[in-house]
């Protein structure tokens, strides 16, 4: 077997060195009956070879994005990555390592921690990031749990906006966890009456822009309320994008901005592994979940990089811990931190601003088509369209067309009344030939 | 060529100190500024052009101001990039006997699959008939942990090792809530040993946790469990292997004493590896384990991430797991996103956005179609084989807590043998790394003093392994015979020396800030 060294002489040897007759004198402890006699029932080895056929027809029976005109967004978003990225996340020496656990061999993790600390905190305007959280919709949920800690309340309350899956997240941790949550009835027009539902119980409101159907909102009438009651306000976003172009969250109030940083430096990857941003304010660093990478000097006085405050972390603090979280998002955070550094913020505003300007471009032309409205106000890259048929339907019509349109609301919110809503992003992947498709697709169905 | 022309090659007279360079560097060994020092606001590494001029439509929510985010040109962000990473330390530098963490070799087999335009480049929203690759390949994957685990069911989408031990707890205080026993099971076992991540989880979802210990031997009794069971325990917590590099041979006994008291059986499967196509757990009577995809199955360690974490599931609760999961339906295979499409089941929610972590479920499966069964089976005993190799070269020098006797896939060792040589095991583990090692875990478990927890995996030659076994025996005699400085002052040949972990958290600087501007002279 390729990736084992052991030759048999080797393995007699070693038996022999150990002072036990067979392999299975080293497994004495497992009760005789239920060591296994032999392999299980599935295949005997395979070549490189013969794993690449296998795995290649398995992918070749998907549709890859880049092969078709694509508009599907609501969480995840296609973009293009520099090929430097991949390059270098590919070196050993980063894919290799794990959490610097040994910071004297470890500065090139730690180093570039430190970078992506300082980058999650600048697009979010906020003071300090964390090391990454799994996702944007497990660090939604890990945000909530610490403002319960800091307001030592145990209420959140959920915009009818936030990403639906998200909602499911916070929902399951605090149907589990015994702490109450309000989710606000699906809000499509960004005109729900959210500071009315903030009281003296509320720990905490969790509010995304751009929205789950596109819509920016501005946070800061809500801030202030949730302040005025002792609240947080829980900033989200699902595409970090945005943030090149639009006002931060932390210029808004907010005390925790976490959210999805795919869209820089990581591909779609069906849904994973993606990379959770999360930032808060400098007097709360105590209470947050996660790694955090700090500055010090070795005993040569030289700056260097650790982990720290670990006090709050499970392998020392344990069920007293603000979180159960080990590893994260490494290799992901890399992604984010090259692809940030490739663009500056010169390339992120402009990059920004071609999305928001296809965007625009795609909206105009879909308001054109029969049987479409835009309903969007103010967004970004993504927003919602009313279609004259179930969204459903019109998208399986158009992926036989060879049209990836979006995603209907129905797939993520089913038996919410909404089932004519399509969710359709754009972003500078598309071309005019793309936009054009989707529109001679809509007409065909519609 | 230029010796036969009479050019001198050999270094002229000078004194052998290191002499200090101008830069800093030190050849190889170079020098890198934070990114924040040697970017600039203006500079960007990606050509993008202006849009043509439209009439955004933002809401008056432009962003103003200077985000603070400087850029590198692609040759300079290359440069930058690649210096740091000939700071790190990495499987494919040397042997990486991290304990419990499984740092095997990583095939780019695996690489290359993951980025199959067909795996990499799919989003989880699109319609599933343009995915039925992905979730055929879930399918699979989901077949080979089952059978490897003797379990009925999987859920893979938690991300990492931590979170499929939520989503198994979770599942577990689901399936007590549908008895109705959820007011009065509140307590779970966790041995002193095990992972912080085992009482952080039940904690987590509102558990009281309860030590339950282990005795000399290294072993939980079967007796000390009967002893902690009682109509409030929902649950055991139980890592197997354990933590000390043990099986625990009575874990059939405490899965049965467990059942038979109305409590459910959580594995911490972290150590899954050195069994793997031996025994299988859902044999031993467990009725839930993650299994971390990037120990037992390969999947990079990244630098401390991504992992991935499916949870395996007994019959009993398998009906409890979470959304998505993938069903064979009429015309193809589906995807149940959601509580009221499940039928029969009755899912406990869902833990993260999308499907969980298919980069790593490709990666994994990769892997195991590459050793198949008979080669799997094999891994674990070379794992197995490797440890206790090590153990046997250096019994007679290092301290055992539970006796010399045979390990699994780790082979645990405290510090009584350092005592009255003023070497730690800190100190120990950093003279390991001016050897050219990654030092092993350290100070876990808890339960042993000055724990040294040797991990080598099957990736391991006999001849890298004598090696090993030789630097050990020689620091070991170094630290015995006296020789304190070799440790205390230890690495001296890192890129850092000693770090100062007090001063990092008693004054946390978390990011990079611009240094103050320096005062104009007054006018």
């Amino acid at each position: 077997m390729r990736y084992l060294p052991l030759s048999d002489t080797d393995r007699g040897e070693m038996l022999a060195r150990i002072g036990v007759a067979d392999i299975d004198a080293l497994f004495a402890d497992v009760p005789k009956a239920m060591l296994l006699d032999g392999p299980v029932d599935l295949p005997r080895r395979k070549s490189e070879m013969e794993v690449e056929r296998i795995l290649s027809r398995m992918a070749g029976r998907n549709v890859a994005a880049g092969s078709v005109p694509f508009f599907v967004g609501a969480g995840a978003y296609k973009h293009h990555v520099p090929a430097t990225v991949d390059h270098v996340i590919q070196r050993s020496e980063f894919l290799t390592s794990y959490t610097p656990y040994q910071p004297e061999i470890a500065q090139g993790t730690l180093q570039y921690l430190f970078e992506f600390q300082t980058q999650v905190a600048a697009l979010t305007g906020m003071e300090v990031a964390n090391a990454s959280m799994y996702d944007g919709s497990t660090g939604t949920g890990e945000a909530v749990l610490m403002a319960h800690r800091v307001t030592k309340r145990r209420k959140a309350v959920l915009s009818g906006g936030l990403h639906p899956h998200y909602a499911e997240v916070v929902q399951t941790l605090s149907r589990m966890s015994g702490d109450a949550v309000v989710a606000m009835p699906a809000d499509v027009m960004a005109d729900e009456d959210i500071i009315g539902r903030i009281d003296g119980e509320t720990s905490c409101v969790v509010v995304q822009t751009p929205d789950v159907f596109g819509n920016l909102r501005d946070l800061t009438a809500i801030a202030e309320a949730a302040h005025k009651h002792g609240a947080l306000l829980i900033a989200v976003f699902t595409e970090v994008m945005s943030l090149g172009l639009v006002t931060p969250p932390g210029h808004m109030g907010a005390d925790i901005v976490v959210g999805e940083g795919q869209s820089i430096g990581n591909g779609l990857n069906f849904g994973g592994p993606y990379v959770g941003l999360f930032a808060t304010r400098q007097k709360y660093i105590r209470q947050m979940p996660g790694r955090l990478c700090g500055e010090t000097v070795d005993a040569n006085g030289e700056r260097g990089f650790v982990l720290t405050l670990s006090t709050r972390e499970q392998h020392i603090r344990r069920d007293k811990a603000t979180s159960n979280i080990c590893t994260n998002s490494g290799l992901c955070c890399l992604a984010f931190t090259i692809h940030m550094t490739l663009l500056g913020q010169a390339g992120l505003t402009r990059l920004a601003r071609v999305n928001h300007a296809n965007a625009v471009k795609l909206a105009d032309m879909l308001a054109g088509v029969k049987g479409v409205e835009v309903l969007n106000g103010a967004f970004f890259n993504e927003f919602t369209v009313r279609l004259s048929r179930p969204a459903a339907e019109v998208v399986e019509a158009l992926a036989e067309r060879g049209v990836l349109a979006g995603v209907p609301v129905s797939r993520l919110s089913p038996g919410a009344g909404l089932d004519d809503l399509l969710l359709v992003a754009s972003t500078e992947i598309n071309t005019d030939d793309d936009r054009a498709a989707l529109v001679a697709g809509l007409k065909e169905v519609l | 060529m230029l010796n036969r022309q009479g050019r001198p090659t050999a270094a002229g007279q000078a004194s052998d100190n290191a002499h200090p360079t101008f830069t800093g560097n030190k050849a190889l060994a170079q020098v890198e500024p934070l990114l924040f020092e040697i970017g600039r606001y203006e500079t960007t590494g990606v050509d993008i052009d202006e849009p043509e001029a439209f009439a955004p439509r933002l809401g008056g929510m432009e962003r103003t101001g200077e985000i603070g985010l400087p850029g590198l040109s692609e040759p300079e962000a290359m440069r930058h990039y690649v210096r740091l990473s000939q700071k790190n330390y990495g499987i494919d530098s040397g042997l990486f006997p991290l304990g419990s963490c499984t740092m095997k070799h990583n095939p780019r087999l695996n690489e290359r699959m993951a980025r199959l335009p067909g795996f990499g480049d799919v989003h989880p929203l699109q319609p599933v008939s343009t995915v039925q690759g992905a979730l055929e390949l879930m399918q699979e994957l989901a077949r080979y942990l089952m059978t490897l685990t003797g379990t009925q069911a999987v859920a893979l989408s938690p991300k990492a090792g931590a979170h499929g031990e939520l989503a198994g707890m979770m599942a577990i205080k689901a399936a007590i809530e549908a008895k109705g026993e959820g007011a009065s099971r509140r307590t779970v076992l966790v041995p002193d040993s095990a992972h912080g991540t085992n009482p952080a989880t039940a904690a987590l979802i509102g558990f009281q946790v309860k030590a339950v210990p282990a005795r000399e031997d290294g072993w939980v009794h079967v007796e000390d469990v009967k002893a902690a069971l009682g109509p409030d325990v929902a649950a055991i917590m139980l890592t197997n292997p354990n933590t000390c590099g043990l099986f625990e041979p009575q874990i059939v006994e405490i899965a049965r004493a467990l059942h038979d008291a109305g409590g459910y059986f959580y594995c911490d499967g972290a150590n899954f590896n050195a069994i793997v196509g031996k025994a299988r757990p859902g044999d031993l009577g467990i009725d839930a384990m993650h299994i971390n995809l990037h120990k037992t199955f390969s999947t990079p360690h990244g630098g401390g991430g991504p992992g991935a974490g499916p949870v395996v599931l007994s019959e009993r609760l398998a009906p409890f797991a979470p959304v998505p999961f993938v069903r064979q339906g009429a015309s193809g295979l589906e995807l149940v996103e959601h509580a009221d499409e499940a039928g029969e089941a009755q899912p406990f929610g869902r833990v993260t956005a999308f499907h969980g972590q298919m980069g790593m479920y490709v990666r994994a499966l990769s892997y195991m179609l590459s050793h198949g069964s008979d080669g799997m089976r094999r891994a674990s005993e070379d794992a197995v084989l490797n440890a206790n190799y090590i153990r046997a070269g250096l019994a007679d020098l290092m301290s055992q807590p539970f006796g010399d006797k045979p390990c699994m896939h780790e082979v645990l060792f405290d510090d009584t043998w350092l005592k009255d040589t003023g070497v730690t095991t800190l100190d120990f583990a950093k003279a390991m790394i001016d050897e050219g090692y990654h030092p092993m875990t350290v100070y876990f478990p808890l339960v042993v003093h000055g724990a040294m927890l040797i991990e080598p995996t099957e990736s391991e030659s006999k001849a890298s392994l004598d090696l090993f076994i030789a630097t050990l025996r020689d620091l070991a005699m170094a630290a015995k015979a006296g020789d304190r400085d070799r440790f205390v002052g230890a690495p001296y040949h890192a890129p850092r020396r000693r770090l100062d972990e007090t001063r990092a958290a008693r004054s946390p600087v978390l990011r990079w800030t611009p240094p103050a501007p320096v005062q104009e002279a007054a006018e």
